[in-house]
């Protein structure tokens, strides 16, 4: 009937379009625009080929198997690796649980992580008396994080406090993770041991989990009406910002000591976990305090009518709108600290980079650049992609009902 | 024909020659007034006449530099102690609803009562929906606030001060944002509210409703009460050439 046609639901219409089309009108739509098409591919068919020829036919990639361990952990003692992979059982552990607990987002990077793990235990591992038993922790990890997960999942309904037990182990971990990893008496394993993408990943998750809530209370402090607050935060942003990380990390490993009574020696892995963390905290406590002059004033205003006082209203109000807005800043801050963990070479501690040039270095493989380089290139890649893409989804979830 | 059913002779908010400045800026110059237990009372006056900033002083969202002003029996001063005190005792709705974007309509509710009064989370919830019961929405309780039109926010935002089960509710040009038609529905609510009881203190050019369910009219000019009257007194016999002219020009639109 004629009504029913009237009331029917109208789609919008379909904007997708074969590949065909696509490219016809994308790639072929004048003649100029074929041109340039055709000169575009020219140019990246020599580009592709001369990689390409590289990679697969000059490229001598026996280096990064031949030496995987050092790029994984530096000079830490191989009797001693178990300590490794106990802390990475228990961050197995920990992003299992809680992916089981949270689900969503946590969920699918925990699923993520354990998938890595198993593409790892499948890729050739160099060092062929111990790749099956790398292969075997490995697989032993991700089991451990598929276990957990599942009982998550089931623990939330009987035991709803485990979401806060899981906060305070995760809280828990970072004193645990280098207490593990230093060990005591006469086995233990000097800081100064410590390497490669192991170091790296340390001075990256120190950094990035304690710049984050300093940068946030130094923001506050700069808006704070108190004035002995305000200028002592003022200060100390503008006065890191104005100084670069390599002078940071040098007056860390020298000025400190110096202050420092002669027993009390301050290691010189923390001592670049402080310069790295004070550095970024400075620039953290910027990206937020853009966030907080987002927030309008009747936000403020309509909190204090509800009743709640000034750090209610922070926890509450102001800081979930502040920091949703600038999490794109805040990520690529902690993009750039990932990456400037590279300049804890100059003062002498063997990072990833930093094992790279002692492997370039070494007679053994001279001449092999720009392999260490690209393979040193990629895997700083992959953990900045990651972060980034993360933040992605979690400004993808955190969307609804933002005005 | 407005009543006094309402209102006892015990005065809850009392000014004392109150005055403010915005820096130099004199934009309450001596306000002496005060407000019964019960009773509703409309502030209106010409944009800029200081009516926002004189509610506001009373529950502390602006501080007043001279007189006196005491809520319930607790005199605001910069105890903070006691602004905490009496703004648990005072609701108030803002022109602009003010509610919190990042959270649904029943979460909005439900902070106050959990995080200031310490209520179990279960019994917030079913108080914020029958608030949301009552103001008409309980459907749209899981929804965010960006996705409901304005007179629901307003309506909202009318149960966020409810759910803190306020003495005193104060409104700031409630339905001075919003589309006509949805004026009544926000009207409605406050009319209702009126008749339960609360104390309310009211800034609109609504005279419609300040004429039927106002106690009293405070007629604000240039930081001061010019007038305040019963509506009818107020709306049918004005003393001040302001007060007429300013009626006159009201009515017109
Ligand atoms: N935070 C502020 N800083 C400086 N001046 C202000 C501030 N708030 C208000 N004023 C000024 O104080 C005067 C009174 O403002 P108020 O908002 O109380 O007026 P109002 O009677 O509510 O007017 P309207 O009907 O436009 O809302 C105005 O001239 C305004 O510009
Ligand atoms: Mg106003």
């Amino acid at each position: 009937m004629a009504e029913s046609e009237f009331t029917q639901e109208i789609r919008p219409p379909k904007n997708t379009i074969g590949v065909l089309p696509w490219i016809k009108e994308n790639l072929f739509s004048s003649w100029y625009n074929t041109l340039l098409t055709v000169i575009a591919l020219g140019i990246l068919f020599f580009l592709l080929k001369g990689v390409f020829t590289w990679a697969f036919t000059e490229a001598k990639w026996e280096v990064i198997p031949a030496n995987l361990q050092l790029f994984a952990i530096g000079a830490y003692p191989i009797a001693e690796v178990w300590r490794v992979w106990i802390v990475l059982y228990t961050v197995c552990a920990l992003i299992g649980l809680s992916g089981g607990i949270w689900g969503g987002l946590t969920l699918r990077f925990a699923v993520g992580i354990g998938g890595c793990g198993i593409v790892c235990a499948f890729l050739s591992m160099g060092i062929s008396t111990l790749g099956w038993a790398i292969r075997a922790w490995v697989l032993g990890g991700v089991a451990l994080l598929a276990a957990l997960l599942f009982l998550g999942t089931r623990s939330v309904s009987v035991f709803p406090k485990i979401r806060r037990w899981v906060l305070v182990g995760w809280l828990l971990s970072f004193p645990w993770t280098l207490i593990m990893l230093r060990g005591f008496g006469k086995n233990a394993v000097l800081t100064t041991n410590w390497g490669g993408l192991l170091l790296t990943l340390i001075l990256a998750a120190v950094g990035i989990c304690f710049c984050f809530p300093l940068g946030v209370l130094l923001a506050l402090g700069r808006r704070s009406t108190l004035p002995v607050v305000k200028w002592v935060s003022t200060a100390y942003i503008e006065i890191v910002r104005g100084v670069p990380l390599i002078t940071i990390l040098f007056m860390a490993q020298i000025v400190i000591p110096i202050f420092m009574s002669d027993n009390i020696r301050l290691d010189k892995v923390l001592r670049a976990m402080l310069g790295i963390t004070l550095f970024s905290a400075a620039y953290m406590a910027e990206n937020v305090r853009g966030g907080l002059q987002s927030i309008p004033r009747g936000q403020y205003e309509a909190a204090q009518a509800v009743g709640l006082n000034y750090p209610l209203t922070m926890l509450f109000i102001v800081l979930p709108q502040a920091l949703r807005s600038v999490i794109p800043a805040i990520v690529g801050q902690f993009i750039a600290l990932f990456k400037d963990t590279s300049l804890v070479t100059i003062v002498g501690l063997l990072d990833l980079l930093g094992i790279a040039k002692t492997v370039i270095a070494n007679p053994d493989w001279l001449g092999l650049q720009a392999e260490v380089y690209i393979f040193v290139a990629a895997i700083y890649f992959v953990f900045s992609y990651s972060m980034s893409y993360v933040s992605q989804r979690i400004e993808e979830a955190l969307g609804v009902g933002k005005i | 024909m407005s009543t006094l059913e309402n209102a006892t002779n015990d005065p809850i908010i009392v000014c004392e020659d109150v005055h403010k400045w915005f820096d130099d800026f004199h934009v309450l110059k001596g306000v002496t007034t005060s407000f019964r237990k019960g009773e509703r009372a409309v502030i209106c006056g010409p944009s800029g006449s200081g009516k926002s900033t004189f509610i506001r002083t009373l529950n502390r969202l602006e501080e007043h530099q001279r007189g006196k002003i005491v809520v319930d029996g607790i005199e605001l001063t910069n105890d903070l102690r006691n602004i905490d005190l009496i703004r648990r005792e005072v609701g108030m709705v803002f022109q602009q609803f003010n509610l919190f974007p990042h959270l649904t309509n029943l979460q909005n509710i439900t902070l106050g009562p959990i995080r200031v009064r310490k209520m179990p989370k279960s019994e917030a919830e079913s108080v914020a929906l029958a608030l949301l019961e009552r103001v008409d929405i309980a459907d749209q309780a899981e929804k965010y606030p960006a996705e409901i039109s304005g007179g629901q926010q307003q309506r909202v935002a009318i149960a966020r001060a409810l759910a803190m089960e306020p003495k005193i509710m104060l409104f700031d040009e409630p339905t001075s944002a919003l589309d006509p038609e949805m004026i009544t529905e926000v009207l409605d609510v406050m009319r209702e509210l009126a008749h339960s009881g609360m104390t309310m203190l009211v800034v609109t050019h609504e005279m419609g409703f300040a004429r039927e369910v106002a106690d009293r009219v405070l007629f604000f000019d240039e930081g001061l009460i010019v007038e305040e009257a019963a509506p009818a007194e107020f709306f049918d016999n004005p003393q001040h050439e302001r007060t007429k002219l300013f009626i006159s020009q009201t009515l017109q639109h």
